[in-house]
């Protein structure tokens, strides 16, 4: 199994503040991984480094083989930030449209990418006046839009409803069972069981890069919530 | 690879601008009507005041200056309002990691809103000549042109200025910052020549004063001059020469 992405002592500051402390890991392609941990722990940072704009103190981010932002890897990746960033004086349809046209593809593959996330009957509707979680499915649609062998999603489920989380999480499965890569962070520990392979992040450090069944083995629980909280207890007596 | 400057990938941002200005009314109508019923206010103000004969009236002077000069104001505020949105709401992050370069997406934004100037100098210059008597020797063509070049200007900087403004309230204070010293100085409020050397030095470096100069040609001789020209040259140049400078300030990695 190769990388999609490999991430080699990288070390990012903000402001004075260290938020990323030399990680080092890789992405399996083909494959969901799941960036998971506390908010504030690193995730959108380290998502942001991946699709190249973050600005990086020190170490490498390989995506597909280049450095990460490089221009030839910008229609390959897809990224969706945590905050819905779609135009809300758009309707869904001419987000979906414009993004297309930015990725190369035209109007069908932009319809298809928006009845994908379920809001075929939306097209025609302003994203300003969708729900919340509908605006998050419309910016989601703008990153398949490319059929990017990269996908890399910030926190693409808080806020939904279990009935479309569900449904996101096997659109994922989906996703990577026809070979794209998917890097998905989240806060909600109970999202980790669907990932292929998990990276656990907690203040800017990596405390495991392991399979679920891995870490259950580890920790000796079949709760993924309480297995990372042991994890933490650990680091923190190995610290102390 | 993708190539600094697609004309396909500039011309889909022209549209989407274009079609998140269709869905907003208000600011379409603001658009095309404001300066036209501006202009007559000042039509009004001057309406009964006698010029000296051999001179031409106050309203046709000013009146014609303020074709460039309102377009200029308006689209610097548009477009830096709009710009700062598209930092704010995460969209430019995104846009950022698509293939559309930066200067293709500035330019997109300068076309769109360039477009949307010309719409709005064709309507002030037609309400202008029609409705408020505005004499001018020279052709209306040649008015729109400047009205869309001096809009192109406004645009630029805009873009520029947004790359400088954390907030909504520092981007509006730019306008002042921008817009007034070059009104002040471009020759209306005080002919160039009478002004103190060193402030007309000043003047000479500011792209607004050769916008108001090519208005004062075309309301002045019947054919375009070559310093109308020339100083159609010199906004133009200018305009780009912010549009390189924004997209140069437009950072791909930030903290």
């Amino acid at each position: 199994m190769h990388d999609a992405v490999t991430v080699s002592s990288l070390v990012v500051h903000r402001g004075s503040r260290e938020v990323l402390r030399g990680l080092s890991f890789g992405v399996p392609a083909g494959r969901v991984t799941g960036l998971l941990g506390p908010s504030g722990s690193g995730k959108t940072t380290l998502a942001r480094a991946v699709v190249g704009v973050q600005r990086v103190r020190s170490g490498t981010v390989t995506v597909l083989g280049a450095p990460a932002g490089s221009p030839g890897l910008r229609a390959r990746v897809g990224y969706v930030t945590q905050a819905p960033s779609v135009y809300p004086d758009l309707t869904v349809g001419e987000n979906a449209r414009y993004f297309a046209a930015l990725y190369g593809r035209g109007a069908r593959e932009a319809a298809a990418a928006v009845a994908d996330v379920g809001l075929a009957g939306d097209a025609g509707r302003l994203v300003r006046d969708l729900s919340g979680g509908q605006r998050g499915r419309a910016s989601l649609a703008c990153a398949l839009v490319g059929e990017p062998e990269l996908l890399v999603l910030d926190e693409p489920t808080v806020g939904l409803d279990p009935v479309l989380r569900v449904e996101l999480w096997a659109r994922f499965a989906a996703l990577a069972a026809a070979g794209a890569t998917l890097l998905v962070s989240s806060h909600v520990m109970d999202e980790a069981a669907r990932c292929d392979r998990l990276l656990l992040l907690r203040d800017g450090d990596l405390l495991a890069d392991c399979t679920p069944a891995e870490l259950r083995a580890r920790s000796g629980t079949d709760d993924l919530e309480a297995a990372f909280l042991q994890l933490v207890r650990e680091r923190e007596q190995v610290a102390a | 690879m993708t190539t600094a400057l697609s004309p396909r990938l500039t011309a889909a941002t022209t549209g989407r601008v274009l079609r998140q200005l269709r869905h907003d009314h208000r600011t379409i109508a603001m658009m095309v009507l404001l300066p036209s019923l501006l202009l007559g206010l000042l039509y009004l103000l001057w309406a009964d005041l006698p010029a000296p004969p051999g001179t031409p009236s106050t309203f046709d002077r000013v009146g014609l200056t303020m074709l460039g000069v309102f377009p200029f104001v308006v689209m610097f505020l548009v477009t830096s309002i709009a710009m700062l949105r598209e930092r704010t709401s995460g969209t430019l992050e995104r846009l950022l990691t698509t293939p559309l370069s930066r200067p293709a997406l500035l330019l997109g934004y300068g076309a769109a809103f360039g477009l949307a100037a010309a719409a709005q100098a064709l309507v002030t210059v037609t309400v202008a000549t029609t409705l408020y008597d505005l004499d001018l020797a020279g052709p209306l063509w040649a008015v729109v042109l400047i009205a869309v070049v001096t809009t192109a200007l406004g645009v630029a900087l805009g873009l520029l200025a947004s790359a400088f403004a954390r907030s909504e309230f520092q981007a509006v204070q730019f306008m002042p910052v921008v817009v007034l010293p070059q009104f002040f100085l471009c020759g209306l409020l005080v002919p160039r020549e009478q002004m103190a050397g060193w402030l007309q030095a000043i003047s000479d470096v500011l792209p607004l004063t050769y916008a108001v100069e090519a208005l004062q040609e075309v309301g002045r001789s019947p054919e375009p001059t070559g310093t109308m020209w020339a100083d159609v040259g010199v906004v133009a140049g200018a305009a780009l020469l912010a549009l390189a400078l924004a997209a140069a300030t437009l950072r791909r990695r930030t903290d």
